[in-house]
């Protein structure tokens, strides 16, 4: 079942006398309960296929449908619900709010969502145990570590129970231990909760761990290889 | 998490500078309330003076005789005015004076004065008149006795139970003449009070201008200024004509004109005063938003609305000017309080001015709540002027400029 359509996409940059084709015609799509990886050398067009997959940022022509619905065709406020609801984001540097604790920070989402206390309370609890943070839910980001954080910020991604998660280098700061440890809970959560990752990464651990590995060069696809 | 626990939080995540932003509000707040009080404090007892001694706060006339001045504008007092007088809420007490000129002589000597026709009585509750008595007696029982200020007395060479004698216009152009004898010396802080007045009893004043049971005026003192408006617009009511109601401020412009130049002074200063901390708090607003682009990016990124962004940062905002004002006001409250009850005394050529003007040369503060409200009000327009920037801010939110920062 596809849950992420890409057609002819395009981003453009015409910020300097050169152009820069960062997305080149990419027609591609995810299906659901995929663990993904881009992969391709710094500057290939990952990260800004990745933010014209989040709907961060437009494309400069072609169309991404997520389940039906077309990104370019939502209005400002209402692609920031769509995020909210059908995407989650881990980020290179963990992007935590520092004034909240691990707890308030997967709940952050929940909250803008509306849902109940109750729902909140039991949704963070299990996310938290499932990346095995559960002695930690009062601690702040200050007060986690690297690893840890950036477990906090998976935690948070899956919060809402998004259609998909992005997932722009997530293991870049991490140290090898670390980085295994959120492979395998990344791996368990996408399994357990049927979840679509994608991840753009440079970290041949993550390119061993995903099950589809999708290489891009100069904005262009230049193989999708997927494996059993 | 709410909106204003988030903000608070974020308020204290760089305590030291929040605390100077702080600091700068409370020491504003602090100097504006203080000279807000001092102001207030000054110009009340100003007009308490000046009210107290001479006009009261409000004063029925016959409708002309404000703009003549001449006993022909006089009215008669009855019953039902004063039962309707007294029938009025707030009214605390009221004194009939019947004023006009005369000339007076002792031997060859002659100087012009202000007759002033009073109830004794009533004239001392309402404006202390007995106190000013520095020689002789206050009126006592003997009649046609009559008091006069010190400067015109010393002019007109009198002493105690000397008789002097005033020649004027009665009411009927006839010419009033008559023997006094001088029963009191007064003393005024006002040299020109000093040089003007004398005081007849009413009935004396009134027999001696022909005109029995007639006013130039009924002096109305009420509870506190603020009651002067609802009082006028009573006594408008059920007083017909001939009679008119003026407050204080209409018989005394020259000093409601003094206390607003005064007043402006005033604003220019905590303008000035206000627009430095209005920098202070901008210059941390802007500081705060410019440190945390990444994190605003990133609530933007996973669902956040601009516009409740913007309420986090507004809230940011309020809490700064809330803690400042707060803290500013309670620490000028026990300075206030002081010196409400111990004035300061004003020596030298400002003590001695205000003496002139027959002002008590005392620094006095006031208490009323305008002065705390108005240093609210100040700071919250101020911080609501301020938290345009991070609502502009916000609006023109680059979610992933934000995020690569």
């Amino acid at each position: 079942m596809k849950i992420i359509e890409i057609k002819n996409l395009y981003k453009i940059y015409n910020e300097t006398e050169v152009e820069v084709k960062a997305v080149n015609g990419i027609d591609l799509n995810f299906e659901k309960g995929e663990f993904a990886a881009i992969v391709g050398p710094s500057g290939s067009g990952k990260t800004t296929l990745l933010n014209l997959l989040g709907g961060l940022d437009a494309p400069t022509s072609g169309d991404i449908s997520v389940d039906g619905t077309s990104l370019g065709k939502l209005k400002s406020s209402k692609l920031i619900d769509f995020r909210m609801n059908n995407i989650g984001f881990v980020f290179q540097a963990y992007n935590l709010i520092p004034v909240l604790t691990a707890k308030e920070n997967v709940e952050f989402i929940m909250h803008l969502q509306g849902k109940s206390k109750k729902e909140r309370d039991a949704r963070t609890k299990e996310l938290l145990t499932a990346v095995g943070l559960e002695d930690r839910i009062n601690s702040r980001p200050t007060k986690l570590s690297g690893g840890q954080q950036q477990r906090v910020a998976v935690a948070r991604a899956l919060a809402s129970k998004p259609k998909f998660v992005l997932a722009d280098e997530p293991t870049a700061n991490l140290d090898s231990k670390s980085t295994e440890n959120l492979l395998d809970i990344m791996e368990r959560l996408n399994k357990e909760e049927g979840t679509t990752f994608i991840f753009s990464t440079h970290d041949q651990r993550v390119v061993n761990k995903a099950r589809r590995v999708i290489t891009i060069e100069d904005g262009k696809i230049i193989s999708d290889e997927k494996k059993n | 998490m709410k909106n204003y626990i988030m903000a608070w939080r974020n308020l204290w995540r760089n305590k030291r500078r929040t605390l100077i932003t702080v600091a700068s509000i409370f020491f504003g707040v602090l100097m504006s309330t203080v000279m807000s009080s001092m102001q207030e404090g000054s110009y009340s007892n100003m007009i308490d003076n000046v009210v107290k001694f001479y006009s009261g706060y409000i004063q029925i006339h016959e409708e002309e005789y404000w703009e003549n001045k001449t006993l022909y504008y006089s009215f008669e007092a009855n019953e039902e005015l004063y039962t309707k007088i007294e029938s009025v809420e707030g009214i605390t007490s009221y004194t009939p004076r019947l004023e006009s000129f005369a000339l007076a002589s002792s031997e060859d000597i002659t100087q012009p004065v202000l007759v002033m026709g009073v109830d004794p009585e009533k004239e001392n509750n309402l404006t202390g008149l007995k106190k000013r008595v520095v020689e002789g007696e206050y009126f006592g029982e003997n009649h046609n006795s009559i008091l006069l200020a010190s400067k015109l007395a010393e002019n007109l060479g009198v002493e105690i139970n000397d008789s002097i004698a005033l020649l004027g216009q009665g009411y009927y152009g006839n010419t009033a003449a008559a023997l006094f004898v001088v029963r009191g010396i007064l003393n005024f802080p006002n040299p020109e009070l000093n040089k003007r007045y004398a005081y007849l009893d009413l009935k004396d004043a009134q027999h001696y201008y022909s005109c029995e049971d007639k006013l130039t005026s009924l002096n109305i003192m009420v509870n506190d200024y603020s009651m002067v408006q609802p009082v006028i617009e009573e006594l408008e009511l059920k007083l017909d004509k001939p009679y008119s109601a003026m407050s204080w401020d209409e018989m005394q412009p020259e000093l409601v004109q003094m206390v607003e130049s005064d007043r402006a002074g005033g604003i220019i200063m905590k303008a000035i005063l206000f627009m430095i901390i209005g920098f202070g708090i901008l210059g941390t607003i802007m500081m705060m938003i410019s440190e945390r682009r990444k994190e605003l990016g990133l609530m933007v990124a996973v669902g956040m609305q601009k516009y409740k962004l913007a309420t986090i940062l507004f809230f940011e905002t309020v809490y700064m000017g809330i803690v400042g004002v707060i803290s500013g006001i309670i620490a000028s409250i026990p300075i206030i309080i002081y010196f409400l009850h111990n004035p300061a005394p004003i020596t030298g050529d400002a003590g001695q001015i205000m003496i002139d003007m027959g002002i008590e040369p005392l620094l006095m503060f006031a208490a009323s709540p305008g002065v705390f409200l108005q240093q609210v009000l100040i700071v919250f327009l101020i911080t609501l002027f301020i938290s345009i920037y991070p609502l502009i801010s916000v609006s023109k939110l680059n979610v992933i400029k934000y995020l690569r920062d």
